[in-house]
């Protein structure tokens, strides 16, 4: 799973007002390489949550992203590259997902998280 | 790519082994889908450069499509263990990179930011009513952009009005009717091939940009 995934995902157990974002308990990651694509980076720049991308990025090791950002930076080549390696080429592939509110994991196996709820918390 | 050469490469994916007939598991022929996607990339620039979604994905026919026609992102959603395993396999077969997620699509929190285009063709709602319209609820939700979708003809005015005045779509057009072969795969099925009509929709949201998790 790629932290764009994990950075449109929410625990989504009844009840939790803050289930954003899911902390990540890695086991293991891996890197697939996949071309840069500037003009679609710089579109989700303005999209994607950018501390919840940092702090994942951090569990998986990667801490080239700079805490704070700006508009401005999507100029630099050097930037959009630890954008696009952060939010595209990371993978958590054995580990889970952990509600930040409740601290249920939902496990994360061969890079699947399964976000089925228990019927206790639909 | 080619509609030709799309149609043919999605002919040669793996699909159900056991489909489970209470999720309604029926495979998204290669012809329809195919046809389905290609309309979306070129009539109206739904996939390339963009975030994809695609709803109970099943084996991943139509995320796959998205994939093959340059979609720089999919991800797949599906309730199923068993469909996921043979949608990643699918993927890796046509070297495609997607993430799937296993989970319930009516309980499911998803960010609305991220996705630009949801596309799906969800349970018709035939074994379990509405089934249809909880998806198509939540896509109009989390899309920015578009959603296509798959409903049954006979429910085309149904879904018209729900869409318009109850998910808040901006647009609701069917695009063309298709016919679907369900090939003879359930024992309820007394017929060989059930032929069903079946309307390819667009949707559009309203805008929902702005607004935060």
């Amino acid at each position: 799973m790629r932290l764009l995934t994990h950075n449109m995902l929410s625990s989504n157990i009844k009840g939790v007002t803050s289930g954003f974002p899911l902390r990540i308990e890695v086991e293991k990651m891996v890197e697939k390489e996949v071309e840069l694509n500037a003009d679609f980076l710089r579109n989700m720049f303005a999209k994607v949550e950018w501390k919840a991308l940092v702090e994942a990025s951090k569990t998986l090791g990667y801490t080239e992203l700079p805490d704070n950002v700006e508009p401005s930076m999507l100029d630099s080549d050097e930037f959009l590259n630890r954008f696009h390696h952060a939010l595209l080429e990371l993978h958590l592939e054995e580990g889970a997902l952990v509600c930040p509110e409740t601290g249920r994991k939902f496990p994360v196996n061969k890079g699947i998280p399964n976000m089925l709820l228990h019927e206790d918390e639909v | 790519m080619k509609l030709k050469q799309l149609e043919s490469l999605l002919g040669s994916i793996q699909q159900f082994d056991h489909p489970k007939i209470e999720l309604e598991q029926y495979p998204t022929g290669p012809h329809i889908a195919s046809r389905l996607l290609y309309t979306a990339e070129n009539s109206f620039g739904d996939l390339s450069d963009k975030v994809v979604a695609d709803f109970g994905c099943g084996c991943g026919t139509l995320g796959l499509a998205a994939g093959l026609l340059g979609a720089e992102h999919v991800t797949g959603f599906d309730i199923d263990q068993e469909s996921i395993e043979i949608a990643t396999s699918n993927a890796d077969e046509l070297d495609l990179d997607i993430d799937f997620v296993q989970c319930d699509i009516r309980n499911i929190t998803l960010s609305d930011r991220h996705i630009d285009t949801v596309v799906m063709n969800p349970p018709f709602g035939t074994r379990k009513k509405g089934a249809d319209m909880e998806f198509l609820s939540v896509a109009l939700k989390v899309a920015s952009r578009a959603v296509y979708s798959l409903h049954k003809t006979s429910t085309r005015a149904h879904i018209k009005r729900t869409a318009l005045r109850e998910y808040n779509a901006s647009s609701a057009e069917v695009l063309c009717e298709l016919r679907f072969d369900v090939p003879q795969l359930y024992k309820f099925h007394k017929k060989k091939e059930v032929d069903v009509a079946v309307d390819l929709w667009r949707f559009v949201p309203t805008s929902n940009q702005g607004k935060h998790l």
